[in-house]
């Protein structure tokens, strides 16, 4: 019939005639694009012959905005780069900062952070197998390790009080102790999580289906890998045993023993190994975090001193006010923790970095004082003029925050290394030249996190 | 290797395009010329002792209104390099005059450099010379200006952008 036109001139416009590559867009919104990304796809047949990735999408001006504001008024923005992962991302922003100021944390507050960010490395390894499990089919998994990640932020949210926006990291510090009765919470979930470890094993680790889709595809060489800039757990799976938290330990882990995981192809099967094998870890390491949790203050004050909570109390006892400061206070019935006793931080006399614990603040007229010294427009920290770079090791690998300081209570500059975008560019790396639908799993392994990748 | 070792061999083989090597909170620093720079990229990626095999970072800072140097030359671009064969880490850094606001492309060095020296020419707008392929990475084509400059209101709109028709 005259006028109706075959599939093939459809894709191929009229009179199209012998073999011709076709275009294929993938995203921006795709049911297999874990955020907003569009990866464009010249195929022959069913081959990829060239990709061009397009990012971007999520783009929210990050970096200008931390410019914006005080250096705390930053963290609920580093919240939103790697969603799946929040927490490390403030601890690496405010360690940043903390390096600007020439300040050490305390040594329980180091505690607390290596023991979070491994909860959240957890999270974020769940995540990322189970999504890219769910999409070769096994959607068991998927709601399995969704499932396991339930209870990890439930821990999360009890210490935090939140689950994603959690806002947890300061200058100096961390928002408040943990709570009590929390190592043996996290001994649960963590308990729960095995178990969901082991059965994912037993259902996708020798999987034919699985296997076929993963061994071999989106692999990169150790020298590929390394060029494009790669880190984390794709690069520990082509065989680096590059990890931050051994070659260039920060924090406390250079106190907590464990193993790096690594693999040798380089390929996606390797990186999910390596990613289950980071998991079992990252346990490891929270367990051996809350059994040499050492006690005391967890802030520290413009010099890096923290003082021993006893002597402070000696101190009230003598009719001086900052003593009373540790007292108990009570709160209204609304504000969470009206029965804590205000938390075992102390800040020594030169209050200018730390902010009060929020029971303090609304508790004492000295601790609204110091929080307003702390947040009016005009005051807040102020680090000398300078700049720092300070990498953590993220769930996705290298996360690094750069901070360029002029002496005002405002960053001048605060750029974040995205450990997801270095992937992602050489994404068409290693598509190409393979199938379509191994673009999937590749995709998957990568873990791109829009937050972060696009800022 | 240790910091100061690294920037003594930097001074070394570049000389006088070395302009200064400060070291901040244990961070290592080298500043070299625009003229120097795709050689000093070159020997840290090659040189057997240096071997930064890792691009880490590329970025800018725009120091119009930084005080003290109003008057210098408006951009710095920030080099992070890593070498995972020795475990060490450096910074480079190079300042750009606003008006000759380019540097050349370590693209063909690692292929990394191709992205992050897109973002920085969306962000800052410095050219790199010799890139291949320099098209915003994060914004779209049809944005007007260079969002992370000083000078760039943060509460600018632009217009929407459909689909190309």
């Amino acid at each position: 019939m005259a006028g109706e036109r075959t599939t093939r001139e459809l894709f191929l416009g009229e009179g199209a005639s012998g073999s011709q590559n076709l275009h294929v867009n993938m995203g921006p919104a795709h049911p297999a694009m874990h955020g907003i990304i569009r990866i464009f796809a010249e195929l022959d047949g069913e081959t990829v012959v060239k990709t061009d990735v397009e990012i971007g999408y999520l783009h929210r001006a990050f970096e200008k905005d931390c410019e914006k504001g005080p250096y705390n008024h930053a963290i609920p923005y580093t919240d939103r780069l790697n969603y799946v992962s929040p927490l490390i991302n403030n601890f690496g922003y405010t360690s940043a900062v903390e390096k600007l100021l020439g300040i050490e944390i305390t040594e329980r507050c180091q505690y607390i952070r290596v023991i979070m960010s491994e909860i959240s490395r957890i999270c974020d390894h769940l995540t990322c197998v189970g999504a890219s499990a769910m999409e070769l089919g096994a959607f068991t998994v998927f709601l399995y390790m969704i499932k396991a990640r339930e209870f990890l932020w439930e821990l999360v949210e009890e210490v935090t009080g939140a689950r994603l926006t959690i806002s947890y990291g300061r200058v100096g510090g961390v928002k408040a102790d943990l709570p009590a009765g929390f190592d043996i919470r996290v001994k649960r979930a963590f308990a729960e999580t095995r178990q969901v470890l082991e059965e994912v094993h037993r259902l996708i680790t020798g999987n034919r289906i699985f296997m076929d889709r993963m061994v071999g595809v989106g692999a990169l060489s150790r020298e590929d890998t390394i060029a494009w800039g790669i880190t984390g757990p794709l690069l520990r799976a082509a065989g680096v045993p590059f990890d931050l938290r051994k070659t260039q330990p920060y924090w406390a882990y250079d106190r907590i023993p464990f193993e790096v995981a690594l693999g040798k192809n380089g390929d996606n099967f390797d990186r999910f190994l390596v990613r289950m094998f980071e998991m079992e870890q990252a346990m490891r390491i929270a367990e051996q975090g809350l059994e040499g949790l050492p006690g005391g203050a967890i802030q520290v004050d413009w010099e890096g001193r923290a003082v021993d909570p006893d002597a402070y109390v000696d101190r009230g006892k003598q009719g001086k006010t900052d003593g009373l400061l540790l007292l108990p206070i009570r709160l209204s019935p609304n504000l969470e923790g009206q029965d804590r006793r205000a938390h075992a931080r102390v800040d020594v006399a030169d209050k200018r970095v730390s902010l009060p614990p929020k029971e303090t603040a609304y508790g004492s007229i000295e601790g609204l004082m110091n929080h307003f010294m702390l947040v009016m427009d005009g005051y807040g920290i102020k680090p000398p003029p300078g700049e720092a770079y300070f990498p953590v090791e993220g769930a996705n690998g290298e996360l690094g925050f750069y901070v360029v300081s002029d002496g005002t209570e405002r960053p001048y500059r605060v750029h974040c290394r995205p450990p997801c975008l270095p992937p992602v560019a050489a994404l068409p790396r290693m598509v190409e030249g393979q199938m379509v639908a191994d673009v999937i799993p590749t995709f998957g392994s990568v873990n791109m996190i829009g937050g972060e990748l696009d800022r | 290797m240790d910091g100061e070792v690294i920037l003594a061999r930097l001074s070394e083989r570049l000389g006088a395009g070395v302009l200064d090597t400060p070291t901040y909170r244990g961070d290592h620093t080298a500043i070299v010329s625009r003229a120097v720079l795709a050689e000093a990229l070159g020997f840290c990626r090659d040189d057997p002792a240096l071997r930064f095999d890792m691009l880490i970072d590329v970025t800018a800072v725009d120091y119009v209104r930084f005080p003290g140097r109003e008057d210098g030359p408006r951009f710095d671009v920030v080099y992070h390099l890593y070498s995972v064969e020795h475990n060490h880490r450096l910074r480079l850094k190079v300042a750009v005059e606003q008006d000759d606001a380019w540097v050349p492309t370590a693209s063909a060095l690692w292929p990394i450099a191709n992205w992050l020296e897109r973002e920085v020419w969306d962000m800052f707008g410095i050219r790199f010379e010799g890139h291949p392929d320099l098209r915003r990475l994060l914004l779209y084509e049809e944005f007007v200006g260079h969002p992370l400059r000083k000078d760039y209101p943060i509460n600018r709109r632009q217009p929407l952008i459909g689909p190309k028709v």
